[in-house]
């Protein structure tokens, strides 16, 4: 049982020291979890620290590897929307 | 990042007021004594002192507990003088380091701020430890931090123990509908929080906060970005609330928001405020509150004076290099602030007596007051090339003197490509960023942008190089009202068209 980050992570350092179990490290190019203290804030938290703050959609995965920020949950921009806006802009 | 600043008077009011007047400095007349005294020469509060003095940030706070829609954590918030986190991220020490090197070689550096890149106070080790050394090995900067307000009520008692010079909260709505808009979520006690939730407890603490510090004497300034559409009818309110709770200055920044800084707002289009739009709102909130106008939104890693950067020179390679003897260096830096400050003296003493015999001479006439942009590098002189200006500083001349409104930026049109990235060429904006303005002031001007600039309405004048930013103002005030230039009232029925 751990959170992965993965290289959409942009090193806020937001999530380091919240982790109960210190499983989170800076280390380039992106922060890292290490699986074997990471115990998915049980027992200590209602809510996975690192996933409740992380600013960055996608950056944090679960065990099979989907992302617990999925995309729209934070911006609010949700994916078809965000590429209607992007075509919008270059076709401005 | 200011005394003709500070805006409380109406356009058009004249005279004197407690042995203060005539340039927007004296506003400050009417701020209690002891905090006169910490503003006075201060360079993010004195527009006069902002020609002579410095600040500088360092980037100590990575993290952040809230996501603002003009925000884009990759990047420097370009709102909120906050760094990105791709900029250099310093442990304590060694910011300590880069502060006392920066304030040996430039001892007009005599404010520290902490602004990020994440919220000093959502770091609240880091961010304390380098006041704690600070105050220890260099008693004679002042010290400030900016924060979303979110934890602040935690701390105010370890801000109150290190001699913060001042507290900004950067406040953008008083009214969780109205935040709901701008704030998508908070962290809150181990939760993220989303929506008018969130927004609710995010102006709960500020509010808090705000009064907590007014209640321990520590100055509080407040910090507004101004979003049309979403807070723009909003702001008064806010303007009006914050002074009532003690926040001794309101500065209302324009939302500088770019597709390619991926922000909510870049993303779906949420456009800025016009320079004229900034303005409006300024004048409407300061009959209730201290307007700071000439903030320049200076980048939070900046080093060094008005909107340079010398950052280059204090890499933490060059800092570890250098052989820094503070004390003495203090004892220099002490020599060079009251040969400023005698300086500045003399000016204001000079302007006074000026503005008297102004007023003495000419019998009210109903002159209409002008707008008048200026190219300056600093020390308070015209003293910029046109093509060079990155920025001009706004005046505003009437009947009743000169009067400082704001910095409005451009693109110097004599550096790199011909565009602006959006088909718009540097001329273009410089014009656009001129608008409402019938003067332009520089040390220089070359002949490609005179015919442009003229048939905008605006005049070019390189007659004033090196002269005093306000009383070339106002010989140039002088010659249009002789020239029978101020009768017509153009700027009014350009409103009404
Ligand atoms: S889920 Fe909890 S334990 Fe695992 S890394 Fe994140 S904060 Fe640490
Ligand atoms: S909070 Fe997210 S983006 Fe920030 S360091 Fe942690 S994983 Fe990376």
């Amino acid at each position: 049982m751990a959170f992965e980050i993965i290289e959409s992570c942009v090193n806020c350092w937001a999530c380091e020291p919240l982790c109960p179990n210190q499983a989170i490290y800076e280390a380039r190019p992106h922060f890292m979890i290490d699986a074997d203290k990471c115990n998915e804030c049980a027992g200590d938290f209602e809510e996975s620290q690192c996933v409740s703050i992380c600013p960055i959609e996608g950056a944090i995965l679960n065990e099979s590897g989907e992302p617990l920020n999925p995309p729209g949950s934070l911006t609010g921009i949700v994916p078809e929307k965000f590429a209607k806006l992007v075509a919008r802009q270059q076709a401005a | 990042m200011e005394l003709p600043v500070l805006n409380n008077v109406a356009p058009d009011a004249s005279g004197c007021q407690s042995g203060s007047c005539g340039s927007t400095d004296d506003q400050m007349g009417h701020l209690p004594e002891h905090i006169r005294e910490k503003v006075f020469n201060h360079p993010c509060y004195s527009e006069e002192a902002h020609h002579y003095f410095a600040r500088m940030h360092v980037a100590v706070a990575p993290a952040c507990n809230i996501q603002c829609h003009y925000c884009n954590r990759k990047y420097d918030c370009a709102n909120e003088s906050r760094p990105g986190v791709v900029s250099e991220l310093h442990h304590p020490v060694q910011a300590v380091k880069k502060v006392l090197a920066v304030a040996a070689t430039i001892p007009q550096m005599t404010v520290l701020g902490i602004a990020g890149p994440g919220d000093p106070l959502a770091n609240p080790e880091r961010t304390f430890e380098t006041f704690r050394m600070l105050a220890e090995q260099a008693p004679d900067i002042k010290l400030c931090v900016s924060t979303n307000g979110l934890s602040l009520p935690d701390h105010i008692d370890e801000l109150a123990k290190h001699n913060i010079d001042h507290v900004t909260i950067t406040i953008n709505c008083v009214d969780p509908d109205v935040g709901a808009l701008i704030y998508p979520w908070i962290f809150w006690k181990n939760k993220r929080i989303k929506g008018r939730e969130a927004a609710a407890i995010l102006i709960e603490q500020q509010q808090k906060g705000l009064e907590m510090l007014v209640a321990r004497g520590i100055l509080v300034k407040v910090n507004s970005v101004l979003i049309p559409g979403v807070n723009d009818r909003h702001l008064a309110e806010v303007s009006r609330i914050v002074k009532a709770k003690g926040a001794f200055l309101h500065n209302v920044m324009p939302l500088i928001s770019e597709a390619e800084h991926g922000t909510f707002y870049g993303m779906t289009g949420q456009r800025g405020p016009t320079a004229e739009e900034l303005q409006a709102l300024q004048d409407e909130c300061s009959g209730d509150m201290n307007m700071m106008r000439h903030c320049r939104q200076c980048r939070a890693d900046a080093v060094g004076m008005l909107g340079e950067d010398r950052g280059d020179e204090f890499t933490m390679e060059k800092i570890e290099a250098m052989d820094i003897n503070y004390p003495e260096a203090m004892k220099m830096r002490a020599e060079i602030h009251a040969a400023i400050n005698e300086e500045l003296d003399a000016k204001r003493a000079a302007k006074h007596a000026k503005v008297h015999s102004i007023e003495e001479i000419r019998p009210k006439p109903a002159t209409r007051p002008v707008l008048m942009a200026v190219a300056t590098r600093g020390s308070g002189v015209i003293n910029e090339h046109f093509g060079h200006a990155r920025e001009f500083l706004i005046y505003e001349a009437s009947a009743s003197g000169v009067r400082f409104i704001g910095h409005r930026k451009t693109v110097a049109y004599c550096e790199g490509g011909d565009t602006c990235g959006d088909g718009m060429s540097a001329l273009d904006k410089s014009i656009e960023v001129l608008s409402g303005c019938e003067v332009v002031l520089c040390s220089k001007i070359g002949f490609e942008p005179w015919g442009p600039l003229e048939k905008a309405g605006i005049t070019p004048n390189g007659e004033h190089a090196m002269e005093p930013i306000e009383d070339a103002i106002l010989a140039v005030y002088e010659e249009m009202l002789s020239n029978g230039k101020l009768d017509a009232r153009p700027a009014e029925q350009q409103k009404v068209a």
